[in-house]
């Protein structure tokens, strides 16, 4: 502590440079939260899928229906413990950026199989009652300013009414909050039957099954057993974990954790050029004092440690400022408007970035350090 | 050995070397400096006087012989603990002071306790003292571009003593002032020589500061002698 006023003081030197060492720092920290919330909600629910859930889909693609009868037949296989359903819709709420996930589900099966969801009991039981009832995630209940008992107009995009009408209305009777951080509490669930009697067309049909198995660790064996059940059927189904679902979901995009370490890899490897630089320069121009402070008696590990201090004050400053930073716009919510329903600054990724600062300021200030620390006394005091 | 001899320099040499030439700084060098004597140290340009002062010092080591200070070898001293001798037991005072100037006149002065285990207000005591000693206790808080050539070169000299060293190197600590400015900081060196019994050895080119000590030695082609050279 007591070498902390000497630390700053060398910092003070030159202002300029400390200020914009430190904000091209900033930067850089900034940049790795927001692609680290962007990797997060890319890969939204990869880390909260349910180990004992598998997600059950038309063989061709997700977007081709399965008929609702189905699920009794899964329902009898053995190892399956419960199931539900649930449909994309697609709908809009008042203009096209307004983006939130709805589905039509059962209420109760579809609450038994995510547990994650937390519905009080009254809500639950009002939704039960009303048809047309729905409910919502408290983000974007937050975000829309909806409350219990408004009427929740939906433009429709693939499910007309019969009677070509695009207008849903569904009466808000509940808001459930997320279990865990990474709970999804952006999506807009109403009933299935009410929307499958309503629907013009393809009635009878879901979009997939959500299935809890017995034992996780038989959750392939069973997968297979689901799709050997419709194997040769109009509708085949393709049975997977629900994190192998995710993650497929995520790959579809790219690979998303590849490009961030491509970015931040250029990104930080500049950064140490930059934060090098000043360091080097740093103590280039202070040779002679850095040799009087020798003659005075400070050791070479001493050098070392005032050097390297000095790097990782300025990296950990910046990289803290960016990494607060990253965390406030992260907070102020997704950019996308609702594309990121996940969109948060996960906690780990805030320790490895903190961590980060800190072996930045020590690759940035190892070589000037040591510079310091092997200086000869006399050579340095003879450039006086 | 004398308990009154404080430095020993004895078969001295020291030579550097530039590409595949050898330069023979020193020679075979002797000099002996009792405690509480003011030794100046005089000669031309490039004879060496720096060097023996860097050998006394510890700031470098002899390429032969023995020099020894109260009675300890410095030139077999580790890297470390001659690091913690110099710390303990010397006071470097520079021609261009080397003051750090992002730090004001009492935290210069504070440099070396750093490495002492006193605490923050026993550190600030002794900051006191010194400046107190060298007349510049009104300047605490300047920095060294706010100050005159003297007064930093006080500063210097208050940051050199405030450990309360055993042994005072001076070079050339005049070197960069006026002569005025440059009687005052000798003033200060006798004074610190006479009353506080600090010993000093001062490099100088100049005949008036070397006046002012106790003993003058030459030095010339890497040879001492108590005779001015032609």
């Amino acid at each position: 502590m007591k070498y902390l006023h000497l630390i700053w003081s060398s910092l003070r030197r030159k202002k300029l440079r400390t200020l914009l060492t430190v904000l091209s720092v900033l930067v850089a920290f900034l940049l790795f939260g927001y692609l680290a919330a962007i990797e997060e909600a890319l890969g939204q629910g990869v880390s909260v899928a349910g180990a004992d859930r598998l997600v059950v889909r038309h063989k061709v693609s997700i977007v081709q229906l399965l008929p609702v009868s189905y699920k009794e037949r899964m329902a009898r296989i053995p190892g399956v413990s419960d199931v539900a359903h649930a449909t994309w819709f697609g709908g809009i709420y008042q203009d096209p950026k307004n983006f939130f996930a709805q589905h039509p589900v059962e209420p109760e099966r579809f609450l038994s199989l995510y547990p994650e969801f937390i519905l009080p009991e009254d809500q639950k039981k009002k939704w039960l009652e009303t048809r047309t009832g729905a409910v919502v995630g408290r983000k974007t209940a937050q975000k829309y300013g909806w409350k219990i008992g408004d009427r929740i107009p939906i433009q429709a995009t693939i499910w007309e009414k019969t009677g070509r009408d695009k207008s849903w209305e569904f009466d808000l009777v509940g808001i459930y909050d997320g279990a865990k951080t990474g709970t999804d509490t952006t999506t807009f669930l109403f009933r299935y039957d009410y929307f499958d009697e309503t629907r013009a067309f393809a009635k009878g049909t879901v979009g997939w099954y959500i299935v809890r198995v017995e034992d996780p660790d038989r959750a392939v064996e069973v997968a297979a057993a689901i799709d050997t059940e419709f194997a040769n059927s109009p509708a085949e189904t393709k049975a997977e974990t629900e994190l192998a679902f995710v993650q497929g979901f995520a790959k579809q995009v790219g690979n998303i954790g590849a490009i961030m370490i491509a970015i931040l890899s250029a990104v930080f490897f500049t950064i140490l050029l930059v934060a090098g630089n000043t360091m080097a320069q740093a103590v280039r121009e202070r040779t002679e004092e850095l040799g009087v402070l020798k003659a005075m008696g400070f050791t070479n590990a001493q050098m070392l440690g005032l050097v390297l201090a000095e790097s990782c004050f300025l990296s950990v400053l910046g990289g803290c400022l960016g990494l607060g930073v990253a965390w406030l716009l992260i907070a102020g919510g997704d950019p996308t408007r609702g594309a990121f329903p996940m969109f948060h600054f996960p906690t780990q990724k805030i320790v490895t970035g903190v961590f980060l600062t800190a072996a930045l300021g020590l690759a940035a200030g190892i070589l000037p350090a040591l510079q310091a620390m092997r200086l000869r006394i006399a050579d340095a005091l003879r450039r006086m | 050995m004398s308990d009154s001899l404080l430095v020993r320099v004895e078969q001295v040499e020291k030579v550097f070397r530039r590409g595949s030439e050898e330069i023979h700084v020193l020679q075979g060098l002797n000099l002996e400096v009792a405690k509480g004597e003011f030794l100046a140290l005089m000669g031309p340009s490039g004879s060496g006087k720096s060097t023996l002062l860097n050998l006394i010092g510890g700031l470098d080591r002899p390429t032969r012989g023995l020099v020894a200070i109260g009675g300890e070898r410095v030139d077999e001293l580790s890297d470390r603990r001659l690091a913690g001798w110099r710390a303990r037991h010397i006071g470097f005072v520079f021609q261009l002071y080397n003051l750090l100037p992002v730090l004001t006149a009492e935290r210069n002065v504070e440099l070396p306790l750093l490495l002492t285990p006193l605490s923050k207000s026993e550190r600030r005591k002794h900051v006191a003292t010194a400046l107190q000693v060298v007349g510049l206790s009104h300047r605490t808080k300047h920095y060294p571009r706010q100050l005159s050539g003297g007064e930093q070169q006080r500063v210097g000299i208050a940051r050199a003593i405030v450990t309360d060293p055993t042994l005072l190197l001076c070079d050339e600590p005049t070197g960069d002032l006026d002569r005025k400015s440059g009687d005052e900081i000798l003033n200060l060196l006798q004074a610190l020589n006479q009353q506080h019994g600090k010993s000093i050895v001062m490099v100088t080119h100049d005949p008036h500061a070397s006046a002012r000590a106790s003993r003058t030695v030459y030095l010339n082609k890497g040879q001492l002698s108590t005779v001015m050279p032609e």
